[in-house]
């Protein structure tokens, strides 16, 4: 056991715990708390296998934004527990069977011959000054450019469409306009009046 | 060097012996680093105070020296105030959430520093040198976040919780508009590596740093940089006149002091980022005989006492900014500039070869 399989088990014993800790643990927000940390650790992982870009991508994208969002909303909601846990036994069959068809699905794709050792050889380690952004980049605008173009107009139209689903004009509300505001003359606003001193009666 | 790594390879093997041996370096550099750093916060806090003062025709504190010496007079000040902030107890609330409470503060110096690691001072001297460090350093700021609404959550205070919720809208926020304006930089110098940025900058004189081409981008990243740092005029997310001090209000002593750290910490690391992808690193501002004497290593610690003095003079000279005219600034005017900048750049540097090597577009094309 060399450097590198410590560091690998000690990432994936935290990452497994941490993942178990999110569907067990009774506070939300410490679910949502070891869900970043389960994100943290499986970027380690991918950065042991070299992929710094996607690593540091899903630190980015997940840790830095969708989590802090995530957080923001369980922080403010008022769950209550036993609410929730009320249809845990009801729905349990239909959650298991869910889970047991995931778990075969997963062993039909991990144990055929597609993910065997002489279909994927294990990659030979890169050198010091390979870019793996730019090697993405290349694929990602060249060989792959349609799907990518495809997968960036879903994402806007979903964006486009949550924001038109929750925007609404209320007319109760007054409202200001900044860019107005900013623009405002001192002329617009302030009148000096010129007038003679007065006398004390 | 070479001597000890030897040392090292005899006692533990060639594997293990090279893995400490890096180890034992890494932590060296990270403690050469980090030392200095926590220093610079602690005199940063004593130049505000002084350059604040003398702006308000003040004379800033003037009365902690060492020794009895009486030209250092204020120069004791923040040795002082870190004593006086250790001996201080912490004061937990009833209420709040101990284990969080008391990770806040963490998870908010953490990465504060761990960005440091991928900061190059001068051509060799750079901790991790990895070919993403730009990404790293973006990922690296996003999280210090947590450390805020973690904070404002465990309180369990109304005025704490509101200055987390104002303080993680406009991060996010404006994280957007900084993560645009590097794409720039990127797209000038055509790789994530620090060292490289600084390096795509080098020629005869400043007209070669980024700063010319990108100048917009400069000013939307460093007033960016005083949003994401929480800095006057964007310190709503503290607004004591509305709020209280926002998230940090239920702290004290020691635990009050590391998110002053973090926070003096983060503002050196912008300004750090802002002269090396902007102000040409370590590079000098004329490439000729008495400027190019002088260590690199100087020339950017001198950008970024320039850089840092631009955050205390914004801080003593503009009131504080209303909340939604903040968000409107990062979405609706900073967003919007990036842009097009970013468009405009790329029609740039696709223009026909001949076109580009016309001056002034050879200078950085």
């Amino acid at each position: 056991m060399n450097f590198q399989d410590i560091i690998f088990y000690i990432f994936s014993a935290i990452l497994v715990t941490s993942a178990l800790g999110v569907i067990t643990v009774r506070n939300p927000v410490y679910s949502a708390l070891l869900l970043v940390l389960a994100f943290v650790t499986c970027a380690g992982l991918w950065l042991l296998l070299e992929a710094e870009f996607l690593a540091i991508t899903l630190v980015l994208v997940y840790v830095g934004a969708v989590m802090v969002l995530f957080l923001f909303v369980v922080m403010m909601l008022d769950i209550n527990l036993d609410q929730l846990r009320e249809g845990f036994w009801k729905w349990f069959p239909f959650g298991a069977l869910v889970a047991l068809i995931m778990v075969g699905e997963m062993t039909m794709v991990l144990m055929g011959k597609y993910f065997g050792l002489e279909e994927m050889p294990a990659p030979s380690a890169q050198d010091a000054d390979y870019s793996n952004t730019r090697a993405l980049g290349r694929l990602i605008y060249t060989e792959y450019v349609y799907a990518f173009e495809l997968a960036a107009v879903l994402l806007l139209v979903a964006m486009v469409a949550a924001i038109a689903l929750t925007l609404r004009h209320r007319e109760d509300k007054r409202s200001t306009n900044s860019s107005k505001q900013v623009q405002v003359k001192k002329e617009d606003r302030l009148r000096i009046v010129a007038m003679p001193s007065e006398k004390k009666e | 060097m070479e001597y000890i790594q030897q040392q090292f390879i005899q006692m533990f093997g060639a594997e293990w012996g090279a893995m400490l041996f890096s180890l034992a370096t890494n932590m060296t550099f990270i403690f050469a680093i980090v030392i200095p750093l926590l220093l610079g916060v602690a005199y940063l806090t004593f130049a505000e105070r002084k350059i604040i003062a003398y702006m308000q025709i003040r004379v800033g504190p003037n009365r902690v020296t060492f020794f009895g010496i009486p030209w250092l007079r204020g120069w004791g000040q923040p040795i002082a105030d870190a004593v006086k902030a250790i001996m201080k107890e912490i004061v937990i609330p009833t209420g709040a959430n101990k284990f969080l409470f008391i990770l806040a503060p963490i998870l908010t110096i953490m990465p504060a520093l761990a960005a440091w690691a991928v900061i190059p001072f001068s051509p060799e001297l750079v901790l991790a040198n990895i070919n993403a460090g730009l990404l790293y350093i973006l990922a690296m700021t996003s999280m210090g976040i947590y450390g805020i609404i973690i904070a404002g959550w465990a309180s369990n205070s109304k005025y704490a919780f509101l200055g987390a919720m104002r303080s993680a809208a406009q991060v996010v926020s404006y994280e957007l508009a900084m993560g645009f304006a590097l794409v720039c930089v990127l797209m000038m110098s055509q790789s994530l590596n620090l060292g490289d940025i600084v390096n795509g900058q080098q020629g005869d004189s400043l007209l070669n740093w980024y700063l010319i081409p990108l100048f917009p981008m400069f000013l939307v990243y460093l007033i960016s940089g005083v949003a994401e740092t929480n800095r006057a005029p964007f310190d709503v997310a503290e607004g004591e006149s509305e709020i209280v001090a926002g998230f940090h209000v239920d702290y004290s002593g020691m635990a009050f002091t590391v998110f002053f750290l973090a926070e003096y910490s983060n503002m050196i690391l912008v300004a750090a980022l802002t002269s090396i992808m902007f102000l040409g690193g370590w590079l000098p501002p004329v490439d000729i005989a008495p400027f190019t004497l002088i260590p690199g290593f100087i020339w950017l610690l001198l950008k970024i006492a320039f850089i840092l003095f631009f955050f205390l003079w914004f801080r003593a000279t503009f009131p504080r900014y209303r909340y939604d005219q903040i968000m409107r600034l990062g979405w609706k005017v900073f967003i919007p500039i990036t842009l097009i900048w970013i468009v405009l750049l790329g029609l740039i540097m696709q223009l026909p070869e001949s076109v580009r090597k016309l001056p002034p577009l050879n200078i950085w094309f």
